[in-house]
């Protein structure tokens, strides 16, 4: 019963994946027709091109600061947020639901979205902070616009995840603590976050592979001007727009050892975790 | 003695947690601020979509709070351009396709991997899971060669089938956490009765898992309606291409119009079925999301 749909897995997902590899090892040439096209195997040139390539650099670089600084915003945003919406008894329900429409809102719409917003005549950006900023036209804005766009779409899923780990805490943790003196910052730092860590840890591997792959924001926001070109967006640039599909390949094989290596890292930090979840 | 003392405490006790969680006026004011903060946070943007799709002409240039002039204009557009109307119908068409198919699939892989006995069973899921860390862009070049290759490029089938493959991890493994928690006697009592493993399956536990398998429902169409990166790089026309490209590749109404008020406008239309899913399925959704998180 599991073999159809492990077949299809394997078929789509794992074979893919040995044929890019297989296609970053050639270089392609349009002359020829068929598979005779990739007569010419170019060994490890691929990934040399790319690696010596300031654009690789740079996209490996702004998917970076794009993934820390997003990550680290949404978390802190979506903790205060669990955090009052674990406390305000009586709007929970209100929240819960109004919270998740920023999650139902398809990406590539959010991304029109932020960029009528930050639109220097049709958004209330400039309007609110009396500025005329051409907020996607220069260089670090339009990057922290993508950010602030990724937090708003993406810190009520947070807030969500951290919510179902708060309310497994019993109460009669905070209540002894309470009797036994401990301040407000204290129960947090020491009750709170600890108990809170593992649906935490979830919550941050389950967003940094997600902003480690980003694609449709800066595709549909600046299309990758200004320094927003993500790797995703770089590989995808190469085979498809200039049909370079060996870097491509390489290209995308190289973010995807980027996203392995840190997922490993992850695992490696939460192995238990990652162990409970799959045993019976 | 001591059960009499832990009575007598828990009186107070229980007093004391109701005031700390806040009833209702004791509720401090910050609370509010802190949850109208949320509401606004969360539902100023899309009012901001709303505004700019009710603009047209001059109006849209200008960042009034309310559409000066409040028209219609933008959505009589998009339903008269069959790029947005063909491609409502290819996203449905695909979305749908991949949710069903990933259900059935799914749950009978599922069910296997929560009740048979089977080995590397933890590896074969550890490995399922892993299926849906993997970025996209890792299979998007070669099946944009394959597919051009064997006549899949630009069709529906060939999206709804990578679509399955990140669809079906998900679906595994939320059905197997719902799966393991119907109790194994019920089955066991249909196969005592002369019932065989598929009756047992069909009759017994998919009518017990059925939440779980709305909640899964939900997750894989809205991942399939929402996805772009394979949907762009998959499709070259109207033949197969879904809402998210479309959208993107929207000019303005006429050649000298902003397409930012017909974009607004399409979004609205696409997003408005999905955010009602959402608040009818609310329960459900954060049930799925939570599934993993939790546990651990």
């Amino acid at each position: 019963m599991v073999a159809p749909s492990m077949v299809l897995i394997a078929i789509v997902a794992l074979w893919p994946i040995i044929y890019a590899i297989w296609l970053s090892m050639h270089e392609y040439s349009l002359r020829q027709a068929g598979l005779s096209r990739w007569a010419s195997p170019a060994g490890f040139g691929n990934y040399q091109d790319a690696l010596q390539s300031a654009e690789f650099w740079s996209a490996t670089r702004v998917t970076f600061i794009f993934t820390i600084a997003s990550v680290i915003l949404e978390t802190i945003l979506g903790l205060a947020m669990a955090m009052a919406m674990h406390s305000a008894f009586k709007g929970q329900g209100l929240l819960r639901t109004v919270v998740l429409v920023p999650w139902a809102v398809l990406t590539v719409v959010t991304a029109i979205m932020w960029k009528t917003i930050f639109d220097p005549n049709l958004g209330f950006v400039n309007s609110l902070l009396g500025t005329s900023t051409v907020w996607l036209g220069q260089e670090p804005h339009a990057l922290m616009v993508m950010i602030f766009a990724d937090v708003w779409k993406t810190a009520p899923f947070m807030a969500l995840l951290l919510l179902a780990g708060l309310q497994v805490i019993p109460g009669e943790i905070y209540e002894a603590a309470k009797v036994d003196g401990a301040t407000a910052m204290q129960r947090f730092r020491k009750i709170t976050l600890p108990l809170l860590m593992p649906a935490l840890l979830v919550a941050l591997i389950f967003r940094t592979l997600d902003a480690l792959r980003a694609f449709d924001l800066p595709k549909v926001l600046t299309n990758g001007a200004n320094d927003t070109t993500t790797l995703s967006l770089l590989a995808q640039r190469t085979f498809q727009e200039n049909r370079l599909y060996g870097e491509g390949s390489a290209l995308s094989i190289l973010t995807f050892i980027i996203v392995m290596a840190v997922s490993f890292a992850y695992i490696r930090l939460v192995g238990g975790n990652i162990r409970g979840m799959t045993e019976e | 003695m001591e059960a009499a003392s832990v009575e007598q405490t828990r009186p107070a006790v229980k007093k004391r947690r109701k005031s700390a969680v806040g009833a209702d006026p004791s509720t401090p004011w910050w609370m509010w601020f802190a949850v109208a903060a949320i509401v606004i946070f969360c539902l100023l943007p899309f009012y901001w979509l709303v505004n700019i799709s009710l603009k047209t002409g001059p109006d849209l240039s200008s960042s009034d709070i309310f559409p000066p002039n409040p028209s219609l204009d933008n959505y009589t557009s998009i339903f008269e351009n069959s790029a947005f109307t063909r491609a409502l119908a290819n996203s449905a068409i695909v979305s749908l396709v991949t949710t069903f198919l990933g259900i059935v699939v799914g749950a009978f892989a599922a069910y296997a991997l929560a009740r048979l006995k089977m080995n590397g069973k933890a590896i074969l899921l550890g490995v399922v899971l892993s299926i849906t860390t993997f970025p996209q862009i890792a299979i998007a070049a070669p099946l944009f060669r394959l597919w051009s290759d064997i006549g899949l490029y630009n069709t529906l089938i060939g999206l709804v089938i990578p679509y399955l493959t990140f669809a079906l991890p998900l679906s595994i493994y939320i059905l197997v956490s719902f799966f393991r928690e119907i109790p194994r006697d019920l089955e066991e009592a249909a196969l005592v009765d002369g019932a065989t493993y598929f009756q047992a399956f069909r009759k017994v536990v998919v009518p017990l898992a059925a939440p779980g398998l709305a909640t899964t429902a939900i997750l894989t169409f809205i991942a399939a309606w929402n996805e772009f990166l394979l949907a762009t790089t998959l499709t070259s026309s109207q033949a197969a291409r879904t809402v998210p490209v479309a959208i993107s590749q929207f000019t303005g109404s006429s050649q000298f119009e902003v397409p930012l008020g017909t974009q607004s406008a399409a979004s609205v239309v696409i997003s408005v079925p999905l955010i009602l899913l959402v608040l009818l399925f609310q329960k459900r959704i954060v049930a799925g999301l939570t599934a993993g998180a939790v546990k651990g």
